[in-house]
């Protein structure tokens, strides 16, 4: 394959930054939230945070945005796999 | 003479490699899960003994290096050499000040007597003590592979310093980008589960 092809993929400088921008807003919300007491919710609101900063990891950081469609899908499988590894784990020890 | 190279081959194949070390983790993200549900009260007590504003720093600190290993292959590609070389060593000297850190809090608790199989927790709950357990292999781990990347990122440095790694060809500098991004992805879900559950 023609690697000057893949050369000139990808954002500029100004997105990154965005993003980072957005992590440092979205680490400020979630320390914030979790002084409030909101019982079950605190860790619900916790992960949700934690899981769009990973998406903004993932999409922008690790350029997975700019990827092809194998790739893509094999990042998704990958994650369901774990969901089904950590759902099933559950299933197992919530109802013994 | 050309040199071939499997620009996409070599970075999937290091995306495969992510997936070993999304599933390692994976395995303890359960145990944790599994134990925290067993627990909760005493999660919630234990995670009170741990210092929100330094694990906040360390957050800011860890995300701030990833865009910095973000930035620098932007500077490669754009064949700005010397941008993208200073964009690694601040990269890891963010990561020196996460050890750093993480020296201090480990040390602070190692006084006060709060590790695994000391005396002074041997009176504690049984989920307090596991929840220690947990912070200390997750962490520990999640240490190991900040040294790794440091190591790696250095090595990446270097071979952008000799022009072995090149506007033309910078997959090693990718991979290492993309290995250096996992371990903030992990720190980013650590940071909430042991810091903010309290």
């Amino acid at each position: 394959m023609n690697e000057t092809n893949t050369n000139h993929h990808g954002p500029g400088y100004g997105l990154f930054i965005g993003v980072w921008a957005a992590l440092m807003v979205l680490t400020c919300i979630t320390v914030v939230v979790s002084g409030i007491d909101l019982d079950f919710l605190n860790v619900l609101v916790a992960m949700s945070v934690a899981t769009t900063k990973a998406l903004l990891v993932v999409m922008f950081f690790m350029h997975l945005k700019y990827e092809n469609t194998t790739l893509k899908l094999m990042v998704l499988v990958a994650f369901v796999i774990l969901a089904i590894f950590i759902g099933f784990t559950f299933f197992d020890t919530a109802y013994r | 003479m050309t040199e071939h190279h499997d620009y996409q081959g070599a970075k999937m194949g290091m995306w495969i490699f992510l997936f070993t070390e999304i599933l390692l983790f994976g395995g303890l993200f359960v145990l944790f899960a599994v134990t925290f549900q067993r627990y909760p009260t005493e999660f919630h007590e234990a995670s009170k003994l741990l210092d929100v504003t330094m694990g906040t720093t360390n957050t800011v600190v860890l995300i701030t290096s990833s865009l910095c290993a973000a930035l620098s292959i932007v500077a490669l590609q754009r064949g700005e050499r010397k941008r993208s070389e200073m964009l690694i060593g601040l990269t890891i000297l963010l990561a020196c000040c996460f050890l750093v850190i993480k020296y201090f809090e480990w040390s602070a608790k190692f006084h006060h007597g709060i590790y695994p199989g000391s005396t002074e927790i041997a009176d504690w709950a049984p989920g307090k003590q596991a929840y220690f357990a947990l912070y200390y292999a997750m962490t520990g781990l999640h240490g190991i592979h900040v040294i790794i990347g440091m190591a790696v990122l250095g090595w990446v440095w270097w071979l952008i310093r000799r022009e072995k790694c090149t506007p033309d060809h910078f997959v090693a500098l990718e991979n290492a980008g993309l290995y250096w991004h996992l371990v903030d992805l992990i720190w980013i879900y650590l940071f909430p589960l042991y810091y903010l559950i309290t």
